[in-house]
Parts: C-alpha cells; structure tokens; sequence
C-alpha cells in the first residue's frame, strides 16, 4: 500500500514511563477516509498511543507518519492538520458556546472568511444554534461532548483523534455521537476512535484490539468475528447470574456476564450444554434456558482477552 | 502571530470577569497589603524611654532637654547623676536613649566652636535605636541652627546606624512603608494571577487542548502574560492614587520613570509566575508555591531588615530578588526624585533579572512531553 493512501503508518511505537511500558511496539496503519476503532480496556494504552500521534508525548521508540508527517520531526506541521478530542473534556467551561468557537477558531488560525460559516455549522452539529450563549458549564453532557468534537475540527482536518468521546454520556447520545463520526468519514475525514464499549466497535471499518499495550487483535468488525471464533457462545439464563458465573469457572467452564445473562466459550457444544445444564443443577441453581448464539465483538474480544 | 495572541488575551479577560476569586485577589490584595503595611506596620516611635545625664548643668543644655522631650518623641523620666546609673536603667529595660551632655557645651556654643552631645542608645530593636537616633539629630541639629552660632556635633553610642531619614524630612515611616507596598501589591497579585491561570488550564485539560493546536509556545506565554502585565500596571496606578490622596505619600519624582520601571519590574515578576506554573500541578500547588516565594522575597528585600545585616549567603540570595531591587527604584522615584542617573544600576540589574527569569521559564514550557 503506497503511503499516499495512509493516514497514519507507525512502526514499533513504544512508550514507557519509567520502567513501566504503556505502549509497547505497535503497529498501525490507518486508511484515509476509514474509521479505525482502537478498543481496549482501561489503561491498556489507547490515550498513550493518542497523544503520541498528535505530537502530546514524545515516543520512547517507534517511527512513522501521521498524514505523510514524520511523527518524531514534524509534530508542529501534523498538529496543523489534525483535530484532537481529549477524553477529559477540555472546553473552558465558564467561557459561553460562541466563545469557545471563537478562541479556538481564532487559535487554529481560520481565515476570516471562513470563521463565520464554520461557526454556523458548529453550533448546528452541536445541536446549539439557539443556546450559543450559554455558558458551557450548564449545557448537559451530550452536547458539551460535540461541542468538543466541533471545537476540534473548526480547522476542517483530515484526520481526527477523538479518545473516548462517548464515555459517560447517555445511550442516545452516544447513538447521536456516532452518527456525527459516520457523517464526517463520508465526507472524507479520517477519524481514529477509541472506546472501551465494546458495542461501539460495530460502527468501526476496521478496528484494533490492545491490552496491556500491545495490539492483540486487527482486522474489519466481521473479519474478527469470523477469524477468532472458532470456539462457540453459548447464552445461559439463570436466577442467579453471579452464583452460577462462579459455579461454572470453577468446573472449567470459562463464562462472562452480559447484562443478566451468562455467555459461555466452550469448544464442544454437543457435550457442553448438558454439562453445564448438570453443573448448575448441582449448584441447586435453575437453568431456565442454554443455546448458542452468533458471538458478538465482545465475546471476541473476551475470548481474546482471556487468550492473551 | 498577533491574531492568535489577541486571541488568548480576549480570553484571558473574559475569564478574568467571570472569576468571583481572580477579582478578590485584583481588588482586595492591593487594600489588605495597603492596611498592614500603612497603619499597622508603623515604625515610627513616640515617647522613647529617656535618661539625661546633665555635667554642664547650663540653661542651653536646659532648653535642648525641653526641646527633645516637647516633640513628643522622647520621655524624660530619669536624671542621672553618673554614667553607672545610665548603664543600670539601660540593662534593665527601663530606658531606650540616653542623652549626655558634658561639661563646656554651653562655652563651646558661645565660642562658635563645636559643641558634642552623646546619644547612647540601646541596639537590641535596632530600628528603634536608628529612629530614635534620627530624630535626636534633628532636633540637636535645628536647635543649633536656632542659636545661629557653632555646631553640635552629635556622637553615637552602641549601635550600628544607618542614615536614613534623610529624605523622610517628617519622618514618617508610612512614606518609606507605602511605596513599598506598590512593588508587593504588582508582584503577590502577578504571581498568584499567572501562575493560578496556567495551572487551570493544567488542571482542567484546556492546556492539552491547547498543546494540540498550532499555537507557538511564545504566542501562549505572551497571550497568557500580557492580560497580567495590564492588571499589573492597574494594580500599581490603584495604590500609587490611594497612596497620593488617602496616605498623602509625597511623590516627587517622574511618572513616566515609574511607568517605565513598572514595566521592566514586571518581566522577571510574570516569569516568576510562569515558572511557578511549570513547576505546579495543581492551583493549591501553585498558591503555596506563590507564598514560599513571596514571604521571603518580602523578608529579604531589604524593607524590614537591612540587607547588609543579612548572612553572606542570603545576601547573595536576594540578587535574584527582583524586590531589592524594585524597592531601591520605587522609594527613590517617589521620596527623592531619583531619576535615571542614580537608578540605572537597579534598573539594569532588574532588567537583566527578568530576561534570565523569562528565559529560563520559558524554557521549561514544552508542548511535547517526554
Ligand atoms: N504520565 C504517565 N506516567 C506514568 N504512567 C502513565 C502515564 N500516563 C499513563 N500511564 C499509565 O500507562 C498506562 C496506559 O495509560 P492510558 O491512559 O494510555 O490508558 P487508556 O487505554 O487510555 O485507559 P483508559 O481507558 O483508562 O483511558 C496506564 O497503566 C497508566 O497508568
Ligand atoms: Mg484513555
């Protein structure tokens, strides 16, 4: 693939802190137009790997290109043409909407003829166009969330890194927030995205697993599916979800919770549903249901998780 | 460039309203410094315990008696009769001064020759002793003048003194104290103000927002110093009026000198804040950090304690205290019209200060971190 084509191409990106390593040789090549997903547990070294490619951190090791920019030289040239989205919301909270537009509009350097119809749109993909004076600290947290998203792309870059810019929003707005990310890549921007809910990984073209700073896992939403689940998920329904979790890992089944039921890997279903149905029958606990479903992205990346 | 700075400042200032404890610290810390160091630092003294020791026993040794107790500092309680007496009372705390006139000075007067009068004064509160010492010259002195003939040549005892009521011809201390307090009102408020407003940004995320974006270091550092350099100039024209019109502080010199060292006073004062933000994480941080630096700056300027009493170390220690020098230019602009051929030394060296200190903070001001 000619870099031409690539967003962001990293080699052997590693960062410690000390002795501890956060990040830890990854790779990454990243398409123009797509959006990457890079999921991972808390602390796994998403934000790391984020602010080493906006130019925040200085990598320990590694090398590569951010828009075709030298991630090490030219950090100061790929700031102008990134937009950035920190998980801590970085908006001055007692400035009003329009002002928070106009600082950062004026600190990005957008021309004076553009300034005003990048506002407009802002203020109407935030939701604000009637609340732009309003002191930010009162809006709700949906819409400071893509008031930050707006406030990071006035410049109208490319490519955009947005960590975790659903966290602590509700379920709807977070719908709303992925349809803004859909809309952007249409019209052309890189968006690199990470998150820790496994159900937003769906919305991703292609996505990256890490944990514990290392890339465990790559490919497109069904590619993932497909390649590494060659075991099978079974869902139980019990009266006791925690009760029976215990049960069945003590006797070597491995099972997680989602929501209130139990989603169970197992490699040989024909000897297992019975197994499990004896186990937890044992336990004295009631089985009211035990049947394979189509593993969602988070079964694989428990199982890969737990593989690793 | 300047648009972005622009930027900066406007926001600066929007922030700087809205902020019920930034506009506290503008407008109270100019009023609480102004109180403390106008009224209730007085070192001006009345009714210093005194002891006379008369040998010449003539109606000129006579009238400078009634003439030092009738000003109202001294308080005549003891007529001594021998120098053992003088040395008792001393010891035992009952007298500050002790006035001796010896034998001949009333023929010494009426000659025209040089007559002497010893001042012995107890050193242990040193500024008493130096105002106490004052205040007797004048007196002796004006008497002198008065008869028209001959001098009075006045000798010390016991302490180490310094001339310096001088140019404080009234001798009061607020025209030393008030001055003063222009140069702490511009560096407390600079400091808490630039170090406090880096430090949020620090605290609540803005800064790595910000570190994101295109901006020059150098555009955020002016941006962010400038709207304080304003406030600090306010600041020093808020004091200078209530000085002139509530404290009646004669100001004597030029204006535009004043201005001008203002100004210069101001680089190292803001670099001293924005060293202090690279250093703190959190406000708490950076208001300590602003107290652990004011206190012994004011401490060690020179306004309490002379400097050359200080230990050698310290005294090398106050070089990088703009305030010793502040003090000297301020003091001299507004008590005696000191102008730029006396004061260059200070303003160069304050100058030379605030380079160093702006450098050197500016230095520390990454947007990449390691
Ligand atoms: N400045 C730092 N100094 C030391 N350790 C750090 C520093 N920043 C991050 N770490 C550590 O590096 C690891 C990765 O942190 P990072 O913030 O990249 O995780 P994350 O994947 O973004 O997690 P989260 O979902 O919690 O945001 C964590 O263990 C964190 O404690
Ligand atoms: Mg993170």
């Amino acid at each position: 693939m000619s870099p031409g084509t690539l967003a962001v191409k990293v080699r052997g990106l590693s960062k410690l802190f000390g002795d501890f390593t956060a990040v830890d040789a990854i790779d990454l090549s990243i398409k123009k137009g797509e959006i990457f997903g890079f999921l991972g547990p808390n602390g796994a070294g998403k934000s790391t790997t984020i602010k080493m490619l906006c130019g925040l951190l200085l990598p320990t090791s590694g090398n590569g290109t951010v828009n075709g920019l030298d991630i090490m030289k030219e950090s100061e040239e790929i700031k102008k043409k990134i937009g950035y989205m920190s998980q801590k919301f970085s908006l001055y909270d007692d400035l009003s909407v329009e002002q928070n537009i106009d600082f950062f509009s004026g600190i990005y350097g957008v021309s004076q003829t553009k300034k005003i119809e990048r506002k407009e749109w802002a203020l109407d993909m935030a939701g604000l166009l009637d609340r732009r004076k309003t002191v930010t600290r009162d809006l709700p947290g949906g819409f400071k969330q893509r008031l930050a998203l707006g406030c990071a792309i006035l410049h109208a870059p490319p490519l955009v890194f947005l960590d975790e810019p659903t966290s602590g929003v509700d379920p709807i707005s977070r719908r709303n927030f992925w349809n803004l990310i859909n809309e952007m890549s249409k019209a052309g921007t890189t968006v690199f995205v990470t998150t820790h809910y496994m159900d937003e990984a769906d919305y991703c073209n292609r996505l990256a697993l890490i944990y514990r700073g290392r890339v465990i896992a790559e490919g497109t939403p069904n590619d993932l599916k497909q390649k590494y689940m060659t075991s099978y998920v079974l869902e139980i329904e019990t009266d006791r979800v925690v009760e029976a979790m215990e049960t069945l890992n003590r006797s070597g089944i491995e099972t997680a919770i989602f929501g209130s039921l139990l989603h169970a890997t197992v490699d040989n279903m024909e000897k297992a549903m019975p197994r499990i149905r004896e186990v937890l029958g044992e336990a004295g606990i009631r089985t009211e249901r035990v049947e394979r479903i189509v593993p969602s992205l988070e079964d694989v990346f428990v199982s890969l998780i737990e593989a690793a | 460039m300047i648009k972005r700075i622009r930027h900066v400042v406007i926001k600066e200032f929007i922030q700087l309203f809205r902020d019920r404890r930034m506009k506290a610290i503008i407008f109270v810390i100019p009023v609480m410094q102004l109180i403390v160091f106008g009224y209730a630092v007085t070192t001006d003294v009345k009714d210093i315990s005194t002891a006379v020791y008369d040998l010449d026993r003539s109606s000129e040794s006579r009238e400078l008696f009634r003439r030092l107790e009738a000003s109202g500092y001294f308080r005549i309680g003891y007529h001594v009769s021998s120098p053992f007496e003088i040395q008792g009372l001393m010891d035992r705390g009952e007298i500050t001064v002790a006035v001796q006139i010896n034998h001949g000075f009333s023929s010494d007067l009426k000659r025209g020759n040089q007559a002497a009068v010893q001042v012995l004064l107890d050193g242990t509160d040193s500024n008493t002793a130096t105002v106490a010492m004052d205040y007797a010259n004048r007196i002796i002195t004006k008497y002198a003048k008065d008869l028209g003939t001959g001098r009075i040549a006045v000798s010390p005892f016991g302490v180490e003194l310094r001339e310096r009521a001088w140019y404080n011809p009234e001798l009061r201390s607020k025209n030393y104290n008030v001055p003063g307090v222009i140069a702490f009102v511009i560096m407390l408020t600079c400091l808490l103000l630039t170090s406090m407003a880096v430090v949020r940004e620090r605290e609540i995320g803005t800064m790595e927002q910000l570190m994101v974006t295109p901006i020059r270091p150098v555009e955020f550092i002016l941006g962010k110093t400038i709207p304080f350099a304003l406030i600090g100039f306010f600041e020093m024209l808020l004091v200078t009026a209530i000085a002139l019109l509530k404290f009646d502080i004669p100001m004597k010199g030029s204006f535009l000198l004043l201005f001008a060292s203002t100004a210069i006073y101001l680089l190292s004062v803001l670099g001293m804040g924005l060293f202090i933000s690279t250093i703190a994480r959190t406000q708490q941080q950076a208001l300590m950090a602003t107290f652990l630096f004011y206190v012994p700056a004011v401490l060690l300027s020179g306004f309490m304690f002379p400097i050359e009493n200080m230990p050698e170390v310290i005294q090398y220690g106050t070089y990088l205290n703009p305030l010793r020098y502040f003090l000297v230019i301020i003091r001299g602009i507004f008590l005696k019209n000191s102008g730029l051929a006396v004061l260059w030394p200070q303003i160069l060296s304050l100058f030379m200060l605030g380079i160093l200190v702006i450098t050197v903070s500016s230095m520390r001001f990454r947007k990449r971190m390691r």
